[in-house]
Formats: C-alpha cells, structure tokens, sequence
C-alpha cells in the first residue's frame, strides 16, 4: 500500500489550493452533492450555453480526495459540450471503479491521477462524489435540485 | 473458560505494574497480526472491541456440542443450550448487579435496547404534550427511537446542552425536566467525546420528580464497574460486541415493576404462554420482551466475555485505560496541529481530535497505512460536531489490550500525514 499513489503532488496540490473554488454571481444550474457517511458537502454551479459548459465551480467542505477530484473535474469540463462531459464522467467512473487496463489515461489527462484511489476501495466515494453532482446539475431544470 | 484471567497473570515489571498487558494481548488472537506491513494497532475500540480466545472457545463449543433451540425440547442438547443461555444471563444479572436475572432482557444491541423502551414503555403511556428528556451528547441510537416516539404520541423533546469541554450543562437540568417529563434518558459515556457523565446525580434529580431514567451504556459497560441498584437506574442498555463479546446481542436491563407494566415489544413464540384466536397470554419476564429463537450462541459469548472481564476486574481495567488516556492525551497535545474535541474532566479512553490542514478522512487512510485503525467522521453523533462545527473527527479509543508502543505508533502516523499532505 503505497501513499503516494493516493497522494500524489498534483492532488495535493488541488486541495491546497483548489481551482474555481467559488460561488459564482450568476449561474444557470447547480446541485449539491452530500455525502452522509462522512460529512462531505459540494455544491457545483454551472454555467451553460447552447449545451456547452461555460463556466463551472463548487464549494463545499470534504477530504483531500474529495476536494482535489473536484478542483481537478472543473479544469477537466469547462469548455465540454453537455455530452461529452458526460462521456468523461463514464472514463472517471472507469478509472475508479473498473478494470485498470479497460481505461485509457489519455483521455483523462490530469484526471489521471485520482485513479490511485482505486487501491482503496472506502475512498472511492470521496472522488466521484463531484461527478454525481456534477451529473445532476446538468440534469438540473432549475438552480433548486439537490442531489439527496 | 476465563483461564488466562483467573490467576495467572504473572506481575512482570511493566509500565503498568497493575496488568500485565502482553499477557492479556496473548489471549486476544486478532492482535497478533500486520497490516499494510506494520502491527496492527487496533485503537478502534468505542466501535466495536476484539474478543478473547475464551468467548471464541465458548461460542465454538456451544455450536460443536449443544446448539438446540431454547425453552423448547425435552431433549438432552435443548436443555443444555437452556442451561447455557439462562448461566449467562445470570452472569449478566452478577456483572451490573440486578436483583433478579428476569431483569435481564437479551436483545440485539443497544439500539434495540432503546427501541424497546420507546416503544413498549413509551408508546403505551405517552401523551401529547408529554415529554422525553435526552441530551447534545447522544448516540443516534438514543435520539431517533424518541424521535419516532414523538411522531407517533404527539410528545416532545428536550435537549440537555453540553459546554466547550464537552460536559452536560448540569444547571440546564432543573429547567428542563417538568411535569410533563416522562423519560430521562442520557448517555453514561459518550462515544464522540469521551465525557463521563455524572450519572447518579441525574437520577436523583430526575427520581425526585417522580421521573424514571434510561441509560445507554454502551460505552460505560467495558470501562468502568456498573451497579443497577446504587444506581437506581430504571432502564440500562449495553452491547456485546462493545464489551468483548459477540455482535447481534446486548441487554436491557429494566426494574421489574417496570417491565411487568408494560406490554410486549414483538409478538411470536417464546413471549406467550398461551395462544388463542381470540387473545394470548403473554409469557412471564423477561421472555415476555423475546419473541422468536434468540441469538443463543451470542449470549453464551457474551457471558464469556463477562467472565473475561470479571476475571481481571472493572478497577484494574479503569485504572489502566484511565493511565493510557493520561498519556495519549499528553502525547498528542504536544503536537501543535493537533486539537482535541471534547476535554471534559472525567472521561474515558476516547480522544476525538482534528488536526490542522489534514482531513479526518486522509487521516484515518494515511494512519491505516502504517497498520493503526481508528475511526474517522461523525462517530453517529451529528449534533455533537455540530456543536463544535465540525464535519467530522478522527477518534483513538483504547482498550485495555493497548500499550503506550501503540500510542507512540499513532503519534508517529500522525506526524506521517502532516508530512504527505500540508
């Protein structure tokens, strides 16, 4: 059991100083995500024009893991179209959850490096927490739906 | 059956010349294992405790030799599961000193200690507008039973406040209990803080109104010595697996009047004498609260564990944890980053504490990772972190099978997550 490969620089970095770690003046949609097992809180705030993500940010309160998957998943989906962020989701989901040699880090780029969370399986849930709320804010028809 | 602690243990020069911890450590087959490449230290203990080889070899016996149902046959294995199961609830009766072993009710655990109170003693005579008494400091286990309750009667809760060390607010107490209070029911010690509460002096004040009091010992039962009666606690809960023995029993212990005036909690066999379509008679205390095949191999175990326990002595035990607090608290004050939750003057051996920068979680993980288990998040006790306004903490509780060497090893973890993650 290697640390490191949970605590890499980059996701150490992220939760020392999280990326687009705000609450936005103007936003189209937005969920929470909470996770009651261990008190993680996320709220991600989206920016949508003609199905492509403008902006997005969060805030909230959680683990490093926590905290750096989702500064790390803002970089990753600002710009996607609705679809493709989607897709994302699913490589994530892979890397997370799925057969190692079934993902291909490419396509993840950065988001690579939450894959070392796949050795310890009770924090899995820490990482893809922002991608659930990130998924129910798209599907969010107002500012008001909560993920729970 | 409690061999290793009759009189066997040798007063070999230790830290603690009062018990001899390795050879208690040796009667404890779990410890003796690595994980992640380091010895385990297990200082997860407010969770769920280990078991003595003895309550493995008791429960092990009973399945290879004697399992039949109770109260059932007249054949020669009925009658001795029967005979084992009343020995150890007569032990259970002798460890919290109850007058009569029918005050001994066998159930799941705490949380269904609790339950039954709620609603069998609860839901038969509360009325709108009647009230329950808790406090800040509770279990989920002992506030979501009286929140049912309420819904159910129309009767309120009332909240004792605890202060920043930790401690009930006992000049809160007067105020809040009334004419209307039907139950006081508090926490002996809590899981989340460690606090001991001043229980005896709650019953008193509560038995001066005539107000009947439920304790969840839980937490109280593997600690420190218990006695029903000087207490004149009217309800107590406790849990097996928190006390040494097996998961899936606990006990309720409640004053025969009590117990006699209230009805049953489950209906089914056992808890009747006689059934007919048109009504049953129920069966005498304590069967009267087990309905259905009990969890017979668990109350065996935890008999055993009783044993275990008796054979070193409630004393001895409190003496030691209360020395391996003392230095645990010590050792990890004298980390700056670190704070500890809940400083009351009288506790048990539970530290809550945060530490600056770190995450409870990436605690919890990066400890792990050199072999320590402890607990991390909000310990089933929300309104506790929300008092102190925290989403969770990381908890080290010990055992009367942990060594300094195992609060050093945490000291030293601790010190690892400082270095990987600020």
């Amino acid at each position: 059991m290697d640390l490191r490969e949970l605590y890499q620089d980059i996701i150490v970095d992220h939760n020392r100083s999280p990326r687009n770690f705000r609450v936005p003046e103007h936003y189209d949609r937005m969920a929470d995500g909470f996770n009651p097992l261990c008190g993680d809180k996320l709220h991600v705030y989206l920016s949508v024009d003609d199905h492509r993500i403008t902006d997005i940010s969060f805030q909230g309160s959680g683990c490093a893991i926590s905290v750096a998957s989702a500064s790390l998943m803002t970089e990753a989906v600002k710009g996607l179209g609705e679809a493709e962020a989607r897709a994302l989701f699913g490589e994530v989901h892979k890397a997370l959850t799925g057969d190692e040699h079934a993902v291909d880090l490419d396509k993840l780029g950065k988001l690579a490096a939450i894959s070392g969370v796949r050795a310890f399986p009770s924090r899995v849930k820490c990482a893809s927490l922002c991608w659930h709320t990130l998924a129910a804010a798209l599907d969010a028809q107002d500012a008001a739906v909560s993920t729970e | 059956m409690n061999a290793a602690s009759q009189n066997t243990l040798p007063r070999a020069a230790t830290a603690e010349p009062d018990l001899d911890v390795e050879a208690i450590r040796r009667d404890f087959p779990i410890l003796h294992q690595q994980v992640n490449g380091h010895p385990l230290a297990y200082l997860d203990n407010a969770a769920s405790s280990q078991r003595p080889q003895s309550v493995i070899d008791a429960v092990r016996y009973y399945e290879e030799h004697d399992h039949a149902n109770v109260h059932r046959g007249v054949h020669t294995l009925s009658q001795r599961a029967t005979d084992a199961y009343e020995g150890a609830r007569d032990k259970i009766r002798a460890f919290i000193n109850a007058e009569s072993s029918q005050e001994i009710v066998y159930v799941r655990g705490t949380t269904e200690a609790i339950n039954l109170v709620a609603q069998s003693f609860g839901r038969s005579r509360l009325q709108p507008g009647d009230e329950i008494v808790i406090s800040t400091m509770e279990h989920h286990s002992n506030i979501v039973p009286w929140q049912l309750l309420a819904e159910q009667t129309g009767a309120r809760l009332k909240v004792i406040p605890i202060n920043q060390r930790g401690e009930l607010e006992l000049d809160a107490v007067d105020g809040l209990l009334s004419d209307r209070t039907r139950l006081l029911s508090v926490v002996y010690i809590s899981n989340a803080l460690g606090t001991i509460n001043p229980v005896k002096a709650l019953i008193d004040k509560a038995h001066a109104r005539g107000i009947p009091v439920m304790l969840d010992a839980a937490q109280a039962a593997p600690h420190t010595r218990i006695d029903v009666q000087a207490l004149d606690c009217d309800f107590l809960a406790m849990s097996g697996h928190k006390m040494y023995g097996p998961t899936g029993i606990g006990i309720l212990y409640g004053k025969r009047s009590l117990l006699e005036s209230m009805p049953p909690y489950q209906g089914g066999g056992e808890m009747i004498l006689a059934v007919n379509f048109e009504r049953s008679v129920y069966n005498e205390l304590p069967y009267k609260f087990e309905a259905g095949t009990p969890n017979i191999s668990g109350a065996i175990g935890l008999g055993a564990a009783v044993d275990y326990l008796e054979g070193i002595g409630l004393e001895r035990i409190s003496r030691y944890e209360h020395s391996l607090l003392n230095y645990a608290t010590a050792k990890l004050e004298a980390m700056a980053e670190l704070k500890i939750i809940g400083t009351a003057r009288d506790k048990a051996s539970v530290i809550s504490f945060t530490v600056d920068g770190v995450h409870p979680h990436d605690l919890g993980t990066i400890v792990d990772s050199e072999g320590i288990a402890i607990r991390t998040g909000h310990h089933c006790a929300m309104p506790v972190m929300e008092f102190f306004g925290l989403p969770a903490t990381a908890r080290a509780s010990f055992a009367f099978y942990n060594t300094r060497a195992e609060i050093d090893a945490l000291a030293s973890a601790l010190q690892t997550a400082l270095g990987v993650l600020r």
